[in-house]
């Protein structure tokens, strides 16, 4: 006697992933998902890919499909099935990465997840197993619930007025440019039988050949919701069902498509440093700072695009590189509004605490707003430098000492008003004694790499110091 | 090497040290630069970075690389942590490592984009359906927040759970030098992982246990892992006086503020003391009943009104706690706070 047939070796002998009746499946009799499981096993098994397959369930009647397939296995919430078996996929370039989703599954609560996976051409296989209903939670209505069919949530029949048209999955996978073989095939017959078999084997050599997304809709049968006896039910796919969902090969681009590798590498820490451009050893300032107190808090103020963000950074850096600590803060959200940006830089030699500063030790303000509204916070014994290139009206009553730099003229002098910032730098560096002139223009030279550039913001920061110096 | 960096961009710098492999993202305000600084530095690494179409397929995508082994992470804001604790719960369920940052704003609804704590309740006590934990830390810095980060996959890696780290739209933008150097890494061997090779095939990422004992042998185990956490990973800084008149108490950017105010205290002849959670989950409940002793006043300060204090509150029984805060976008000034640690000290010695 010669053997024709035997069980797939990629099935349990007995589900011992199943928490009791062990030799049973926990499926109807006859449901499609065992059909499809058969030929999906059978398949796997032909093609010797059972140890690199990992098998993503669904939410649904399939929801237990690791009780029967010898694979690794991720259970995933509803709908996310595709989201899930992207992860997979992804940390595993060289898995058969199975996502397996039922109708309510991937055509309602996970509609999004499944179009992007496909729109993304993840390397993944999704049998989506369309018996137009909800199996599991009983018999609700599915997106692909035919019309007039009676379901338990459509218990008059589905009509397109309340519930719209049956979704067909195929067509529209098959409309998007990524996928590499869309079908839909049925699982009610031999002849279907047969067909579906020689489309899966292919779906399967495409994810062995890491040639992309193949999308398969399965027309199952679900006897139990039907409300049918099993052989009616599979004439019911025939005479009813196929009608609205034929059968047949959507989209097959399997000959033109190449393998496509996802990397995911593990790298040592000197390629990250590499990535990060992390110096070595980077040049150290000569001069230590010997600012005029334990810890300033600045706030630069002016028109969004004036450089105050910038501004701030370059005392950050420069305070940074001298060991100091300290923080920088943007004007954020509806402060931005109205044309007045700000940061927020506490430079101090111990460890800071707040980064937010109320009332700052040195302000820089180089609009009339700013001016306006953070002068009158300046305390007592605080800097107040504003830029008198562009403000008039200096308000009554300010606390701090004012001191008029007219920033934009003194920039435009050295070649660009877009200098005025590094006029501001110079003119605080000097009046806060923190950097020495000469660590100054060596971080300039460090920031600004083009010649004449550099040359024009060593001339502003010179006219900034020099006007310090004199006033 | 000391760099300066935004807090959003120490994330990710924290979480290439760490050995992370997969970024999945969606962009939100203020914690966008997240993933920007993902894509930027993931892809020619060769490490998986995807812009996913939704929260919930980021957090599901996290999910399934996760379930593979990978040090894996996604980051948000309040809304789209809402989105994201379906996944967190099955995460949770499936005892799945990973790390999910949460860079607060201001809520609840679309709420705006400045910084608030709002999200406590949602982080700190659940946020997804059913009974689980997640560690929660709580950086005050960009450099705390970068040290955090590496911690966090070690946490995740060692207790196979998700670690949240929970930040604000203020210390996500903010710039603060960082110390970047290499770290010693504890990556865990996972061999529940699925690999794709013969020896995964046995493996299965799962949460559900139809049987009511085994579900709840599962439930009974994990807490007693949650018991385990509890006991040994509650951590929080304590900053001032020795024997303090008054203890000062908040996390994240509102507990380094506090830090000045003990300062300001400390110099007007007021004991002072700061203590910050760094572990939200597990709360450093035996750090306050060590430090605050019985009648002295304590000063509670989140930004939203109400959430924090309730775990202060369970910390100490016995000692008056006053809240004060900010909500809407704004922080406290300096002076209000001390000016706040003042009435709560009156107010005691009142009593
Ligand atoms: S309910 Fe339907 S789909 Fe589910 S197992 Fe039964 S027959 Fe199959």
């Amino acid at each position: 006697m010669t053997k024709v047939y035997e069980k797939s070796p990629v099935f349990f002998d007995t589900f011992e992933r199943k928490p009791s009746y062990k030799e049973t499946t926990h499926y109807c009799p006859g449901c499609g998902h065992g059909v499809l499981h058969k030929i999906i096993a059978d398949q796997l098994a032909e093609l010797g890919l059972q140890d690199r397959t990992i098998i993503v369930g669904p939410v649904g009647c399939g929801v237990f499909i690791y009780y029967y397939f010898d694979c690794a296995a991720v259970s995933s919430a509803h709908g996310r099935a595709s989201a899930v078996a992207t992860g997979v996929s992804r940390a595993n370039p060289d898995s058969v990465t199975i996502s397996y989703q039922g109708d309510g599954d991937l055509a309602a609560i996970g509609t999004s997840n499944a179009i992007h996976a496909a729109n993304r051409g993840e390397n993944m296989i999704v049998f989506f197993v369309n018996n137009n209903i909800y199996g599991m939670t009983g018999g609700q209505l599915a997106p692909t619930t035919l019309i007039d069919q009676i379901s338990t949530t459509s218990p008059y029949g589905r009509t397109v007025k309340n519930d719209g048209f049956p979704l067909r999955m195929a067509e529209m996978m098959a409309g998007l440019e990524a996928p590499t073989l869309v079908a839909r095939v049925a699982v009610n017959n031999p002849k279907n039988i047969r067909q579906a078999t020689r489309v899966i084997k292919q779906g399967l050599e495409v994810q062995r050949d890491k040639k992309g997304y193949v999308f398969i809709e399965v027309l199952a049968q679900c006897p139990t919701n039907w409300k049918k006896d099993p052989k009616d039910a599979c004439e019911w796919i025939d005479n009813v069902v196929c009608k609205q969902y034929p059968l047949g090969i959507y989209k097959d681009q399997v000959a033109e498509r190449e393998a496509q590798e996802r990397p995911c590498e593990r790298v040592d820490f000197a390629a990250v440093a590499r990535q990060l451009g992390l110096e070595e050893s980077p040049e150290k300032p000569e001069n230590q700072i010997e600012m005029i107190a334990e810890e300033l808090r600045f706030k630069f103020a002016g028109f969004g695009g004036q450089g105050v963000l910038s501004l701030g950074m370059l005392m950050a850096q420069m305070s940074m590189e001298h060991d100091m600590d300290v923080t920088w803060l943007p004007s954020y959200g509806p402060e931005m509004r109205g044309g007045v940006a700000n940061s927020s830089v506490v430079v101090s030699k111990n460890k800071i605490g707040s980064p937010v500063v109320d009332h700052p030790d040195v302000l820089v303000a180089l609009n009339g707003p700013s001016l306006e509204k953070f002068g009158p916070l300046v305390p007592a014994g605080g800097l107040i430098i504003y830029n008198s290139s562009l403000i008039d009206h200096v308000p009554d009553g300010l606390k701090g000492k004012v001191y008029p730099l007219a920033a934009t003229d003194l920039a435009t002098e050295a070649g660009t008003a877009k200098a005025a910032n590094v006029v501001v730098l110079g003119f605080v560096a000097q009046k806060t004694n923190m950097f020495e002139l000469a660590d100054l223009e060596k971080f300039l030279a460090k920031s600004f790499k083009k010649p004449a550039l550099l040359d024009v913001n060593i001339k502003a920061l010179r006219a900034g110091w020099e006007a310090a110096d004199k006033s | 090497m000391k760099k300066l960096v935004k807090g959003n961009e120490a994330v990710v710098i924290g979480a290439l040290v760490a050995g992370c492999d997969a970024y999945y993202g969606y962009p939100i305000t203020p914690a966008s630069e997240i993933a920007h600084a993902a894509s930027e530095y993931f892809l020619p690494l060769g490490k998986v970075f995807v812009q996913a179409e939704c929260e919930t397929g980021a957090i599901n995508m996290v999910f399934g690389s996760a379930s593979s082994g990978l040090r894996v992470m996604t980051a948000s804001s309040g809304p789209g942590i809402s989105l994201k604790m379906e996944g967190v719960s099955y995460l949770a369920g499936a005892q799945l490592p990973c790390v999910i940052v949460d860079v607060q704003r201001v809520g609840p609804g679309l709420g705006n984009i400045g910084p608030e704590q709002g999200d406590y309740f949602q982080v700190v006590k659940g946020g997804g359906h059913g009974d689980y934990r997640c560690i929660v830390l709580a950086p005050s810095s960009v450099e705390e927040t970068y040290h955090m980060t590496i911690e966090a996959f070690d946490l995740a890696d060692k207790w196979r759970t998700p670690v949240f780290i929970l930040t604000d739209a203020t210390l996500g933008q903010m710039i603060e030098p960082i110390d970047i150097r290499q770290e010693k890494i504890h990556r865990a061997e996972k061999p529940w992982a699925v690999t794709a090779t013969p020896e995964s095939n046995e493996n299965l990422v799962t949460s559900i246990y139809l049987d009511f004992d085994d579900m709840e042998n599962y439930i009974n185990f994990l807490h007693d892992k949650y018991r385990q956490i509890t006991e040994t990973e509650a951590k929080a800084e304590v900053y001032g006086a020795d024997v303090p008149d008054i203890v000062l108490t908040g996390y994240g950017i509102t507990g380094r503020m506090l830090r000045s105010a003990v300062d300001k205290l400390n110099e007007i002849g007021i004991d002072a003391t700061l203590i910050r959670p760094q572990t939200l989950w597990p709360f450093p409940t035996d750090v306050y009943r060590k430090i605050v002793k019985p009648g002295v006043p304590v000063l509670s300060v989140e930004l939203s009104r109400g959430q924090f204090i309730e775990d202060v509150r369970l910390a100490l029984p016995n000692n008056k706690v006053k809240w004060y805060g900010r909500v809407g976008g704004h922080l406290p000034e300096l002076n209000e706070l001390v000016n706040q640690a003042e009435l709560c000290l009156k107010e005691a010695a009142n009593d």
